[in-house]
C-alpha cells in the first residue's frame, strides 16, 4: 500500500492576525507548525502502513521553510517527504493548489491512497482535499472519523456527520480527509527525529511536475478574497422525536411561533 | 540557563517534553484520583523510543548514560512524578543486568527493554530491610540446575506491571553483606506472585506492590554477576540511579514554580496582581533559585557519573538530597502562593506537594544520603 499524505505548514493559531488592508493572514513573526489536522492524516497513514506494509510519502506545497513540516512527518513515521516549491505557485487558491498537488502526485508515481487533514487552520476552506481528488479523478470521502477496514482494492470508512456518521465503502485508489477523532497521533520518536535530521527533502519545481503555467499560482486561481469576516453562529437546532404524525405536529407548532 | 546540550540530548528533551505535554498532563489528575497505572502512557513512551535511551547501541538502544536519563526524567516529572517514577523504576530494575549481567543475559533482556516491549522493576526492600539493606531475609538456594527463592519484597515500584524483576536474595547467610546475590525473576515464573497494591499519599499512578516468592524456581543462569556480589551491584546501581530521582525533583520543582508564577500574575488582591507584592516575589525568587541550583548540581553529578569515576557515591547522594529537599520546599511554597486555591484538587499544586514527599524517602532516605556523604568525607580527610 503506497500512501501519499498532503500536509501544510500553517501559522500557529494561538497568534493569528489578519492584515486589515488585504484581508489576508499576516504570517510575519508567527511561529509555523504542521496543520494540526494533518498530524492525524500522517498518523493514520503510518498505522495503515504498519498493518499492510508499503510506504508513506508526505507532500507539501509551500515556501522552502515548509521543509520543516515534512521533516516532522518523517519523525512521526513517514518514509520520505517531498516539497513542491516555486515562485510561480505564489497566490494559488484552493483550485490551483489542488492542481499543483495533483501534478506533483502524478510525477511521484502511483498511490493507492491519499490522505489529507480535514482542512487547514489558516484558510479553513476544506477544499484542497476534494479538489485534489477531482484533479486526480479518484473517489473521495471527507471528514473520515474511522477506517473500519482496508484491503488492496477497497476501503471502508466512517464519515462524521452532525448527528452520527455514514459508513462509506470506496474502491482504491481514493482520497480521504480526516478529522481529529480518527486517532491519537504519536509523539515524534527519537529514531524518527534522527532519521528526519538526516533526511534529504526532494524539492520539485513547476517544471519538474510539468505544471501548465495557466493553471498555477495567481493566474490559475479563480478565487479572489473580497472580504474576510467571522460568520454569525448557526441558530439553535431541534430534533423532533416520536411518530411521524407527532413530529409534524411539533414542527407545525414551532413554525407557528414565527408567524 | 544554557547547559550546552548536544543535538541528541536536545532531541531527548523535546521527545520527553512532548510526551509530558500531550500524553501525561491531560491525564495526570485522573490517574492520581483513580490510583491507575499509566499503561498507555508507557506505551506512548515506548513508541517514542524513550526506553532505549540508556540501553547500549548494540542492544538496540541509544547508548546514553545517567545524564540522558536525567534529561528525560526531568521533563516527564514536570508532567507527573507518578508516571515518571514508573519509567525510572524500569531503568532501575534493569541496571543490575547492565552493570553486572553476562553478555547472554544482556542479549536476552536488553533488546526488549530498549523497545519498551518489556518493563523492569527492582526488588530490594523488605519489611525488615529498608534503610538497612543488610536486613534482607529473602533466600535463594541452588537445587540442581535451579535456584529456589523464598521471601517477600515490599513496596516494589512497577510490581505486577513489569515482566522483569531484579531480586536481591541471601545465598549465604554466614557471609553478611557478601552473602547476598542478585537474580532475574520473570513474571510467570513458578512460585512468583504479587501481593497487595499500596494506597499511597502521592505518586498514585505508579504501582507499588509486594512480590511474593514461595519456592519460586528459576534457571541457574538467572544469577546476575557472580554469587555473593549482590550488594556491590546494588550499591553501584543506586549510585547511577539516584540522579534520576534527583531529576524528578527538578521537573517537579519547575512545574510547581511555573504554576505559582502564572497564578501570581493573574490573581488580583488589593487591586494588583499578587506578583507585584514583594512578599510573593521573594517566595517565587527563592523557588526559582532552588530549582536552578538543583538542575545545576544534578546535571553536574550525572555528567560526573557518566565519566565513570572511581567514586561516584558522594556526588550521587549530594544531588539526590539537594534536589529532592528543594522539590519539597518549592512545592510547599507553590501551594502557599496559590493560597486556598492551592489546597484544592482543582489546581495541580496540591498533587505536586503530595508527590514531592516520596522523593525524600525512596531510593535511600535523605538521611541515609547524608550518612553516605558523611562517610565519604570521613574517608577523604583520613
Amino acid at each position: 500500500m503506497n500512501i501519499l499524505v498532503c500536509i501544510k505548514q500553517v501559522p500557529d493559531t494561538k497568534d493569528v492576525r489578519l492584515d486589515p488592508e488585504t484581508n489576508t493572514m499576516s504570517r510575519e513573526g508567527v511561529e509555523s507548525i504542521m496543520n494540526p489536522f494533518d498530524r492525524y492524516a500522517v498518523e493514520e497513514a503510518v498505522r495503515i502502513r504498519e498493518e499492510l506494509g508499503g510506504t508513506v510519502t508526505a507532500l507539501s506545497m509551500g515556501p522552502p521553510q515548509a521543509v520543516a513540516v515534512l521533516k516532522e512527518a518523517i519523525s512521526c513515521g513517514a518514509d520520505d517527504g517531498v516539497l513542491v516549491s516555486d515562485r510561480a505557485f505564489a497566490g494559488a487558491d484552493t483550485w490551483a493548489t489542488s492542481y499543483t498537488l495533483s501534478q506533483a502526485a502524478r510525477s511521484l508515481g502511483d498511490f493507492d491512497l491519499i490522505l489529507c487533514g480535514k482542512q487547514a487552520i489558516d484558510g479553513d476552506t476544506a477544499q484542497v482535499g476534494p479538489g485534489l481528488a477531482c484533479q486526480m479523478e479518484i473517489p473521495f470521502v471527507t471528514c473520515v472519523q474511522k477506517v473500519r477496514s482496508i484491503t488492496e482494492e477497497l476501503i471502508l470508512v466512517e464519515r462524521m456527520m452532525d448527528d452520527g456518521f455514514d459508513v462509506v465503502q470506496l474502491p482504491l485508489p481514493a482520497l480521504l480527509t480526516v478529522v481529529k477523532d480518527i486517532n491519537e497521533p504519536r509523539v515524534p520518536s527519537l529514531k524518527g527525529k534522527m532519521k528526519a535530521k538526516k533526511a534529504e527533502i526532494e524539492t520539485l519545481s513547476a517544471a519538474d511536475i510539468k505544471a501548465d503555467e495557466k493553471c498555477i499560482g495567481l493566474a490559475g486561481s479563480p478565487t479572489q478574497v473580497v472580504n474576510v469576516f467571522t460568520p454569525p453562529p448557526r441558530g439553535d437546532r431541534t430534533v423532533f422525536s416520536g411518530t411521524p404524525e407527532e413530529q409534524v405536529s411539533q414542527l407545525v407548532k414551532q413554525l407557528k411561533n414565527y408567524l | 540557563m544554557d547547559y550546552f546540550l548536544s543535538e541528541e540530548q536536545q532531541m531527548i528533551v523535546e521527545t520527553a517534553r512532548d510526551i509530558s505535554n500531550e500524553k501525561i498532563i491531560p491525564r495526570r489528575a485522573e490517574l492520581d484520583e483513580k490510583n491507575e497505572f499509566p499503561t498507555s502512557i508507557l506505551e506512548d513512551m515506548s513508541k517514542a523510543d524513550l526506553f532505549g535511551i540508556f540501553v547500549p547501541e548494540e542492544y538496540g538502544g541509544f547508548g546514553g548514560g545517567c545524564f540522558e536519563i536525567v534529561l528525560a526524567l526531568e521533563e516527564l516529572s514536570r508532567g507527573c512524578v507518578g508516571v515518571a517514577t514508573s519509567f525510572a523504576a524500569s531503568a532501575l530494575g534493569i541496571f543490575p543486568v547492565l552493570i553486572a549481567g553476562s553478555d547472554e543475559m544482556k542479549e536476552k533482556y536488553l533488546p526488549d527493554i530498549a523497545t519498551g516491549k518489556k518493563w523492569a522493576a527492582f526488588g530490594l526492600t523488605e519489611s525488615n530491610a529498608g534503610s538497612d539493606a543488610s536486613g534482607v531475609q529473602t533466600t535463594a538456594v541452588l537445587d540442581g540446575d535451579e535456584w529456589v527463592l523464598n521471601g517477600t519484597k515490599q513496596w516494589i515500584t512497577n510490581g505486577g506491571e513489569s515482566q522483569i524483576y531484579s531480586i536481591v536474595a541471601i545465598t549465604d547467610p554466614t557471609k553478611g553483606a557478601r552473602g547476598a546475590s542478585l537474580f532475574v525473576v520473570e513474571d510467570g515464573d513458578p512460585g512468583f506472585s504479587y501481593g497487595k497494591k499500596e494506597d499511597k499519599m502521592g505518586i498514585r499512578s505508579s504501582a507499588t506492590r509486594e512480590l511474593i516468592m514461595k519456592d519460586c524456581r528459576i534457571p541457574k543462569d538467572r544469577l546476575i554477576g557472580r554469587k555473593g556480589t549482590g550488594f556491590i551491584t546494588v550499591m553501584k546501581t543506586l549510585d547511577v540511579s539516584r540522579p534520576g530521582i534527583a531529576s524528578l525533583g527538578i521537573g517537579l520543582g519547575q512545574a510547581a514554580l511555573d504554576e505559582a508564577v502564572v497564578y501570581a500574575k493573574q490573581r488580583v488582591q488589593f487591586g494588583k496582581p499578587i506578583i507585584s507584592f514583594q512578599a510573593v516575589q521573594h517566595m517565587l525568587a527563592d523557588m526559582a533559585i532552588l530549582v536552578e541550583a538543583s538542575r545545576a548540581i544534578v546535571y553536574a553529578a550525572a555528567r560526573h557519573i557518566d565519566s565513570n569515576p572511581k567514586n561516584m557515591s558522594k556526588a550521587s547522594s549530594m544531588c539526590k538530597v539537594f534536589a529532592t529537599d528543594a522539590a519539597m520546599k518549592v512545592t510547599t511554597d507553590a501551594v502557599q502562593v496559590l493560597g486556598g486555591y492551592g489546597y484544592m484538587k482543582e489546581y495541580p499544586v496540591e498533587k505536586m506537594m503530595r508527590d514531592a514527599k516520596i522523593l525524600q524517602i525512596y531510593e535511600g532516605t535523605n538521611q541515609i544520603q547524608r550518612n553516605v556523604i558523611g562517610q565519604e568525607l570521613n574517608k577523604e580527610y583520613a
